[in-house]
């Protein structure tokens, strides 16, 4: 009982500093611009004339790869630098307690962020029938996308105190974990090596389960995949933070 | 309450805390001293479980803060170097976030939030955000922190550092208010604090501790302790000669109108001295004063004597 109340202090403690600063505003802000431009504009949503939501579902993996590590980069190198981290960890609470609520927190934020876009929707069932199956699994499938993303960038930035380098390094790790399985990159490699390379190291990739959700498949095995990097990333971030030399 | 066993701690190969034993009942109020980078911060930081020790352990109310470090921490108000805490929210946000961790619900909550603010004197900024105030009160926002379940240990590091005289004072006036039902240690550079609050000093030096004992107790080490000083108006010239012959004075040293006698027996000194004055009417004594010892005389004996050579 006491941990789902720590994590759920914790949660709330952060989920009020985004929004009690510009960042959260900022940051919804340029997301819903930004997607808005890349889908209308770049994708050429109207012309393609097909009620459905590819277009916009196309672009939610390449914005996330600049947006959630800014968001991520923060969270614990910020309680470093400040040194809050301190009064933080000294507070009956474990570990994995700090690190859930932090990352609940700003999964949120991501989530809030993301059903924020909508209007899209309602557009686009205005203009047509579309496939709500699709849509809903799309939905869930950048959702849990974000996630992931987050997660790799809550351990980049356990690392530092250095926001900076934390953002790199989150953008670096979720670009490989894009690219290895992008149909594009994948074709290119498949020419040269072997093909059970290519197959083994597209499936540590974010993009064949993304798109399976856009179709509105909801396997299993997607969702397993999406939990288990971010089990795995909390997990690393734990260690990380367990074995530090100093504040 | 507080048990501290040979507590160590290595960072690469610089040994920062080196076998540190001692522990404090409650009532005690513990002085940590040292030179900047003698371990007193890294030893507050194994105490409190902020970093794990690299071997030894300290027992909280009979909870191993390495075994079992939330009941540990529990016990706990920490406050620690530079009063870290989160600038965006305000005052009473802050302390409310604490009191819920720290198990405290509905009414209660609102309640022990209340008194807290009260007894640290945060009425008149508790809805600002904390990164806006001034340093005294974003000190007292994490002494309010440390205090907000009335933990029956305290640790504090430097609690007044960076306040003025004033704050200063109200903050030894609340530790020495709270320490019969506590036990507390606080670390500090400033010497009169350990005089003013601590019923016990503990000098740390690279890393291990130099001297344990009551402030009156390290007074004694001190060479001025049961000194007398003289003052006169013009120097006769049998005083000198005179002061030196006495068997229980080790040194005497002269500046301008004043003589210090250094003891070589610092109860026996006084009577000497008072029966030589006596028998001397015609010294123009204008003052005596017996000096008690200075506690920075003796903390630079143990500091400066245990300084790595490189260093100097």
């Amino acid at each position: 009982m006491d941990s789902i109340r720590n994590i759920t202090a914790i949660t709330k403690r952060e989920l009020g500093s985004y929004f009690e600063s510009p960042v959260a505003y900022v940051f919804m802000v340029v997301f819903l611009v930004l997607i808005g431009f890349l889908t209308f504009f770049v994708s050429r949503f109207y012309e393609a004339g097909q009620a459905d939501l590819r277009p916009f579902f196309f672009w939610h993996p390449w914005m996330f790869l600049i947006l959630v590590p800014a968001v991520a980069m923060r969270l614990w190198a910020e309680e470093r630098r400040s040194g809050t981290i301190e009064t933080l960890l000294t507070l009956p609470i474990t570990m994995t307690q700090a690190t859930l609520g932090k990352f609940i927190a700003a999964w949120i934020f991501l989530a809030l962020a993301i059903l924020l876009t909508f209007p899209i929707v309602l557009t686009t069932a205005y203009l047509g029938a579309p496939d709500r199956g699709a849509i809903m699994g799309g939905y869930l499938g950048s959702v849990l996308l974000a996630g992931a993303y987050l997660s790799v960038g809550m351990l980049t930035s356990a690392f530092t105190r250095n926001q900076v380098i934390s953002f790199v390094l989150a953008v670096v790790i979720c670009l490989f974990l894009l690219l290895a399985g992008w149909p594009p990159v994948t074709d290119l490699v498949a020419r040269w090596a072997p093909d059970w390379l290519v197959q083994g190291v597209a499936a540590f990739s974010f993009m064949p389960h993304y798109e399976a959700f856009q179709k509105g498949v909801l396997d299993i095995r997607d969702f397993a995949y999406y939990f288990s990097i971010m089990i795995f990333m909390l997990f690393g971030t734990n260690l990380v933070l367990e074995n530090r030399k100093s504040a | 309450m507080l048990k501290v066993n040979h507590l160590r701690k290595t960072f690469g190969p610089i040994q920062a805390v080196n076998d540190v034993s001692f522990h404090v009942e409650r009532g005690e109020v513990l002085g940590f001293l040292g030179p900047n980078g003698a371990g007193k911060t890294t030893t507050m930081r194994m105490i409190t479980g902020f970093l794990p020790p690299t071997s030894g352990t300290a027992i909280i109310t009979g909870h191993d803060i390495v075994r079992e470090p939330v009941p540990a921490k529990k016990q706990i108000g920490y406050l620690p170097e530079n009063a870290p805490v989160y600038s965006d929210m305000t005052v009473w946000n802050y302390l409310a976030f604490i009191a819920t961790i720290r198990g405290f619900t509905g009414c209660q909550r609102q309640e022990r939030v209340g008194k807290t603010i009260e007894l640290c004197r945060l009425e008149s900024v508790k809805h600002q955000a904390i990164g806006t105030l001034s340093k005294g009160y974003r000190q007292r926002t994490c002494f309010a922190q440390a205090l907000i379940h009335d933990p029956p240990i305290l640790i504090m590091d430097e609690p007044t550092d960076g306040l003025d005289p004033n704050q200063k004072h109200v903050v030894r006036m609340m530790i020495r208010d709270m320490a019969p039902q506590k036990a507390i240690v606080i670390s500090t550079h400033i010497l009169e604090e350990v005089e003013a609050v601590c019923t016990r000093a503990m000098v740390i030096c690279n890393g291990s501790i130099a001297a344990n004992g009551s402030p009156a107790d390290l007074k004694t080490k001190s060479r001025t302790y049961g000194a007398i000083e003289l003052t006169l108006s013009s120097m006769p010239g049998d005083l000198i000669s005179k002061l030196q012959q006495l068997p229980s004075a080790a040194k005497v040293e002269t500046r301008d109108h004043s003589v210090t006698i250094y003891p070589r027996d610092p109860k026996q000194l006084f009577p000497d001295v008072m029966g030589l004055v006596k028998a001397n009417s015609a010294w123009p004594l204008t003052g005596l004063k017996a000096l008690d010892g200075r506690l920075d005389d003796v903390f630079r004996n143990l500091t400066q004597a245990r300084e790595p050579a490189a260093t100097r």
